[in-house]
């Protein structure tokens, strides 16, 4: 029997749990670069306690943590360049907060106001996108229009090892893998869909190689090594950007906070488990590292914490003194001009609204 | 008998069913270890076991198109969608293949298939976890959508919803979840999947409606009832096939009609009943029927959304409005 075809799928891994080297490390990790990424993902970690902290309290609706993910979504942001566009899920704000998202945009959507939507980010970006895996299809498409114009711009996509069951998701690989597209798919895997695990969600022992099935580069890489994040990304988005196809890649994470505000992740998922994920988590690995070199010490720590936590403070001031939307905010978007059955309904609404007031 | 909440009569249902009909099972993100986002079949896998009571990967057109297979091969398939919001991947297989399937064949296949869903706004949920669309639903021929309101027609509808041959879009209003309790007997008895059920006699305006709404429609009629006004209170339920039978009865008697539901009103539900009453019942109608729906916007997020619901006030001043004609 004479075999058809063979595939591998490299793993990328520069810092090991404990924050040690396994390799050498590339030219981008030098003290400046590591400082600003670990400040980066310092800043959502504390934005990410603050949110939570808001809905338990009832200042926010439903929030989807992003506890653990730090490394890969800031590793995402601070690889891509301005005029790529980007394709989140609902909980890549380490990503957007590089691309210019506020945190207090971030608060009013979830805290149930459409204008957080309207973000001070890329105008080209995506807004979040709830509905699981359609997000892939519109950075396919992204990419059709960019490589169209010839532009040396890539989209990125962000999707949940769930989400790579989804029709949408193969759809967007094949397509991008048959056209060349100027993309870049993600898949951070923390080895939970609600309460499915990866072992349920797929017979396949990596998620990369479905997207070998696209006919395109694909690649593992330690999702909590930031260093190994960012490396892979800007490489794929280089490639990408130079016209020389898409590349699909899988980053290994956990999520330590529940699926979401509304679930409670004990009812299915080990704590042990947890627990022993915790210690793999992506700030304690590359504080680690700083120490080592001496970058970084506990008085600076501090400050930091401090620093972050009067940022994250002022975000959530901003966000509680923004004047609730007029009822006329759900009517003004739908059409350019309104039509004239929905200016009826529009002034209905508005006499409604004040009769409640 | 034991007082229950509509998301328990849901549970006892499909209990009920997959202890007595070996063909049955229920499948669906998240629906085993975790007994559903909402908790809908919490406790199912642990009594049925793991083959009865499935845990899917994340694919809605998987759910549906697999359901169709299963269903043609002769199983009871009832599948969740987590939210009705997300229904649209599966939008496709349920429309082409699901509806179609006895059509298509002359009978020789059947697609005995169960979609249920949690549905409607008013939970504060993010957004596409709140749109109203049973009228998408509605207009496809082969398919019956129902919506229960109350924890006695949960039960006895979603029974009947398991043994009917046709496919059945069985949607469950979220924010009635766990709103009232009632006692269900757990006795296996369903109820017609074609008829509407009066819920209140009265002789001054019919209200018409069904999903969350209902909640407000009772709620209004209470109101409207204390000021000296007679309401007959309609629950359609089984949203299609339309039974206008017993709305046009109601009509004759009371003269005036309001119809409400949550959804936008363009192309809704209201507008297929308003116009059977203008074909069917017009000499009977003293003055004009009113619709009380939600705005024809997408679902709002939550700041807005309890602007977009049709609220008490509003379907007494379209009360008002009938009986100044
Ligand atoms: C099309 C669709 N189906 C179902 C849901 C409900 N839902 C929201 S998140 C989720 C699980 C997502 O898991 P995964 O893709 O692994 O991403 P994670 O949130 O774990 O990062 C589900 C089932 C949805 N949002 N969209």
């Amino acid at each position: 029997m004479k075999t058809a075809a063979k595939f591998e799928i490299p793993f990328v891994q520069y810092l090991d749990p404990k924050g040690k080297p396994t390799q050498d490390l590339p030219k981008s990790a030098s003290k400046d670069e590591l400082l600003k990424l670990y400040k980066m993902m310092s800043k959502v970690r504390i934005f990410d306690t603050k949110a939570i902290a808001l809905q338990r309290t009832g200042k926010l609706g439903t929030y989807a943590s992003s506890l653990g993910h730090e490394a890969a979504h800031v590793g995402i942001g601070t690889a891509m360049i301005e005029e790529d566009a980007f394709c989140p899920m609902y909980r890549e704000y380490g990503a957007q907060f590089v691309r210019g998202v506020k945190m207090s945009e971030v608060l009013l959507y979830w805290g149930g106001d459409e204008r957080g939507s309207n973000f001070s980010g890329p105008k080209h970006d995506f807004p979040w996108c709830v509905p699981i895996a359609t997000q892939y299809l519109h950075a396919a498409g992204s990419a059709m229009a960019f490589k169209y114009r010839g532009e040396k711009r890539a989209a990125v996509t962000v999707i949940g090892d769930g989400g790579t069951s989804e029709g949408d998701f193969y759809e967007a690989l094949n397509a991008a893998g048959a056209w060349k597209l100027p993309f870049v798919g993600v898949t951070v895997n923390n080895k939970w869909a609600i309460s499915v695990p990866l072992s349920k969600q797929t017979a396949c022992e990596t998620l990369a190689q479905k997207g070998i099935a696209g006919g395109m580069d694909v690649v593992q890489v330690d999702g909590n090594d930031i260093i190994a994040v960012r490396e892979v990304m800007e490489q794929a988005l280089k490639k990408a950007r130079n016209g020389e196809g898409p590349t699909f890649v899988e980053m290994l994470t956990y999520r330590l906070h529940d699926h979401t505000t509304a679930d409670d992740a004990r009812r299915y998922r080990p704590d042990e488990e947890v627990e022993a994920e915790r210690e793999k988590e992506p700030l304690i690995r590359l504080r680690q590292y700083i120490n080592d070199q001496g970058w970084w010490d506990e008085d600076q720590e501090k400050a930091l914490v401090e620093e972050l936590k009067a940022e994250v403070d002022a975000a959530v001031e901003e966000y509680q003194s923004i004047e609730p939307p007029g009822v006329e905010d759900m009517f003004d978007y739908h059409y350019e001009e309104i039509t004239d059955p929905l200016a009826e309904q529009r002034e209905v609404a508005i006499k409604e609204a004040r009769r409640n007031a | 008998m034991p007082k229950v909440t509509l998301i328990d009569a849901v549970n006892m249902a499909m209990a009920h069913e997959l202890e007595h009909d070996d063909s049955v099972l229920v499948y669906g993100e998240d629906v085993g270890v975790n007994g559903g986002v909402f908790r809908a079949t919490a406790g199912l896998q642990e009594k049925f076991g793991e083959n009865r009571v499935m845990d899917t990967p994340l694919a809605e057109s998987m759910i549906a198109g697999m359901g169709v297979g299963m269903a043609a091969q002769g199983l009871k398939p009832v599948g969740e969608i987590q939210f009705s919001g997300f229904i649209y991947p599966a939008f496709d297989q349920i429309i082409s293949h699901a509806a179609r399937l006895r059509n298509r064949t002359r009978g020789r296949l059947t697609c005995p298939l169960v979609i249920r869903a949690p549905f409607g706004g008013g939970i504060h949920a993010p957004e596409h976890h709140s749109e109203s669309t049973e009228a998408l639903f509605a207009h496809i021929p082969g398919l019956r959508t129902v919506i229960p309101s109350s924890p006695q027609r949960a039960y006895g509808l979603l029974l009947a919803a398991i043994r009917c041959p046709d496919p059945v879009m069985f949607f469950e209003p979220n924010r009635l979840y766990r709103m009232v309790k009632q006692e269900v007997e757990d006795n296996g008895e369903a109820l017609p999947l074609d008829v509407c059920f009066v819920l209140k006699e009265g002789t001054d305006v019919t209200l018409i409606s069904w999903a969350p709404a209902m909640h407000e429609t009772l709620q209004a009629a209470k109101q409207l009832e204390e000021e000296g006004i007679s309401c007959e209170v309609i629950d359609v339920a089984t949203i299609s096939p339309l039974d206008m039978e017993t709305i046009l009865e109601s009509v004759e008697k009371t003269g005036r009609a309001v119809i409400v539901h949550e959804a936008a009103r363009n192309v809704g539900v209201g507008a297929e009943i308003a116009a059977n009453l203008a074909e069917k019942g017009i000499y009977d109608l003293k003055a004009p029927v009113e619709r009380v729906t939600g705005y024809d916007v997408t679902m709002p997020l939550f700041k807005l959304e309890k602007q977009y619901l049709p609220s008490v006030a509003r379907i007494k001043d379209a009360v008002q409005r009938t009986l100044e004609e």
